[in-house]
């Protein structure tokens, strides 16, 4: 088995894709999509650190992680939705009749 | 089977609002025009839940396998979201009534951020803490877009989904790291498993990603960028609720993560969170002078004021502790009072909030514009109202600690926000009000819900150590 090492660099470069995922694009859709990485990074850190501690609280929380992710989806897309029914557009730079 | 039944006693406080939040959203479903009968269940619940809260107040402990605190200083926080839920339930009836937004949609959601608030606040355990963000912040977004085809409402309920959701990311990358380090998501065992001195890498980037979530959610700097978007941009009996309740859960969290869990092992970021606090009440007052929305300009003085409470968060003790959690009941008085004004000024479009829009108000209906001046000396601080003592226990605090500095600049910047809330008061009194300017009509609920905060400001300006001695007993 590799050692845990490895698996918390593939996280943390998961977790910074998804960071700059969310600070470089423009598209609503895009961002979500880059924070859902930046969770899904989370949870391998949570089971790489369950595993080599054998310890298996960690693999616990990545189910309610999981369940808070799925709720924060529907709250989300049905946010864009509405954003796009009004304008017809998922850019966050034509969102912007508040100063940003 | 013994224990479920004493730990489900010991909650009672947020199991009558989950079952009030479930029984308001069956007799929704069941009747969509039953925004009447849900208000008074949700305000029956309220109610339950605030004896509940107060009955379980001595008795201190932990509940669900050390999973939640329950009693003690829960108990005080638990009494700040139901005073904030209260209020903004009165004004949000007048409001959303006037606006033909949802009201019984409004009131579930409410209900089930609370239900969200409390296990963020009083979490004992890294995950509960986590798990209440959450519940607290789905509903909150729902909120901010509630009114669905204003599109102000829609780009706030945006903004604050994609920042509140990067910013989740942080926070639950800290407890895993945290996790990494002690074995453990209990936050006394954390705290336990590092009560010498030498810290471990991992625990230290844990705690500083935990910092990351928790300064956005109370809208520190330079973690603000959605603060003055979204309570510009959501229905004001909205922006009432988040300025107030999730204002007060963020620092319910941010205090009993940090300063009462991690104890000792805080010290190591009181510096950190000092600057926070520099930042946001620089930066907050500052900008806060040039806005001509108050809704917007309220937002900006939120931001200090959030910085005002970190100087009691960074001092991580018991008396900075309670200074903060009486600082925020002031809070919550004065500004769901301002925002009950604004909200009665508001015309059916949402519109009547620039603060041009508030010339003359001192004539037409000179009641609400004494009280709303009365809000905003209580918000600069000066006696005898409650923000003066909030802000002068918040610094006392600090200087015993031998933070001077943060009590010097929280004087000055004090008395930069002299500005900005004194040229509302100018122009509600020394402006003649505009041709055809309608004269708002405040509705009975926002009447009640405005005068119980002027007596509640007063009572705590007049009596300010008898409370703040009560709330510091229970931490």
């Amino acid at each position: 088995m590799p050692s845990l090492t490895w698996y918390l660099t593939l996280s943390a470069v998961l977790f910074t894709t998804g960071v700059v995922g969310v600070l470089t694009r423009r598209n609503a859709l895009i961002i979500f999509m880059s924070i859902e990485l930046m969770l899904n990074a989370v949870n391998l850190t949570f089971i790489a650190f369950s595993a080599f501690l054998g310890d298996g609280r960690g693999q616990i929380v990545v189910f309610f992680v999981m369940a808070v992710a799925a709720a924060e989806a529907a709250v989300g897309l049905a946010i864009v939705i509405a954003l796009f029914r009004n304008r017809r557009t998922v850019d966050i730079n034509d969102v912007n009749v508040l100063k940003w | 089977m013994h224990d479920i039944l004493n730990d489900t006693i010991a909650s009672a406080p947020l199991w009558a609002i989950v079952v009030t939040g479930v029984a308001t959203l069956l007799v929704h479903a069941w009747d969509e025009k039953s925004d009447k009968p849900v208000f008074w269940i949700a305000l029956a619940g309220i109610g339950v839940s605030a004896v509940l809260t107060i009955w379980r107040a001595p008795v201190a402990g932990t509940a669900y396998s050390g999973m939640l605190k329950t009693g003690g200083a829960a108990s005080a926080w638990t009494l700040l979201f139901l005073v904030a839920t209260l209020l903004t339930l009165f004004i949000a009836w007048d409001s959303l009534g006037k606006a033909a937004a949802p009201r019984g949609e409004f009131t579930i959601l409410v209900l089930f951020a609370v239900a969200g608030m409390i296990p963020f606040s009083a979490g004992n355990d890294l995950l509960a803490v986590f798990i209440g963000l959450e519940i607290l912040s789905v509903s909150l977004y729902t909120l901010v877009g509630l009114t669905r085809r204003r599109f102000a409402s829609n780009e706030a309920a945006l903004k604050y989904f994609l920042l509140g959701a990067f910013a989740g990311g942080f926070f639950l990358y800290g407890i895993a790291f945290l996790y990494g380090a002690a074995q453990t998501t209990n936050i006394e065992d954390i705290a336990r498993r590092f009560a010498q001195s030498n810290f471990p890498v991992l625990f230290l980037t844990g705690s500083a990603l935990l910092l990351v979530g928790l300064a956005f959610k109370t809208g520190a700097v330079p973690f603000h960028m959605w603060v003055p978007d979204v309570y510009q941009g959501a229905p004001t009996a909205v922006t009432t609720f988040l300025i107030t309740g999730g204002k007060a859960a963020a620092f319910g969290a941010f205090v009993t993560v940090f300063t009462m869990t991690l104890g000792h092992a805080s010290a190591r970021f009181a510096v950190v969170i000092g600057v926070l606090a520099l930042c946001s009440m620089v930066f907050g007052n500052i900008a806060a002078i040039p806005q001509t929305d108050i809704k917007r300009m309220l937002a900006y003085s939120s931001i200090g004021h959030a910085g005002y409470m970190l100087i009691g968060v960074q001092t991580a003790s018991v008396e900075g502790a309670g200074g903060v959690a009486f600082y925020l009941l002031s809070y919550i008085l004065t500004s769901t009072g301002a925002f009950g004004v604004v909200a009665a000024m508001e015309n059916e479009q949402g519109e009547g909030t620039r603060i041009e829009d508030f010339a003359g108000l001192g004539y037409t209906k000179p009641l609400l514009g004494a009280l709303l001046s009365l809000f905003l000396f209580s918000l600069i601080g000066i006696p005898p109202f409650s923000g003066f003592f909030a802000k002068y226990y918040i610094f006392l605090t600090a200087i015993e600690h031998g933070d001077l500095w943060l009590v010097l600049i929280g004087v000055a910047t004090s008395v930069v926000s002299l500005y900005f809330y004194l040229r509302v008061m100018v122009v509600m009194f020394f402006r003649q009000p505009g041709e055809n300017q309608p004269v708002p009509e405040a509705g009975a609920w926002t009447m009640i819900a405005v005068v119980l905060s002027a007596a509640g400001v007063i009572a705590l300006g007049l009596f300010p150590g008898t409370v703040l001695d009560l709330i510091t007993s229970v931490f």
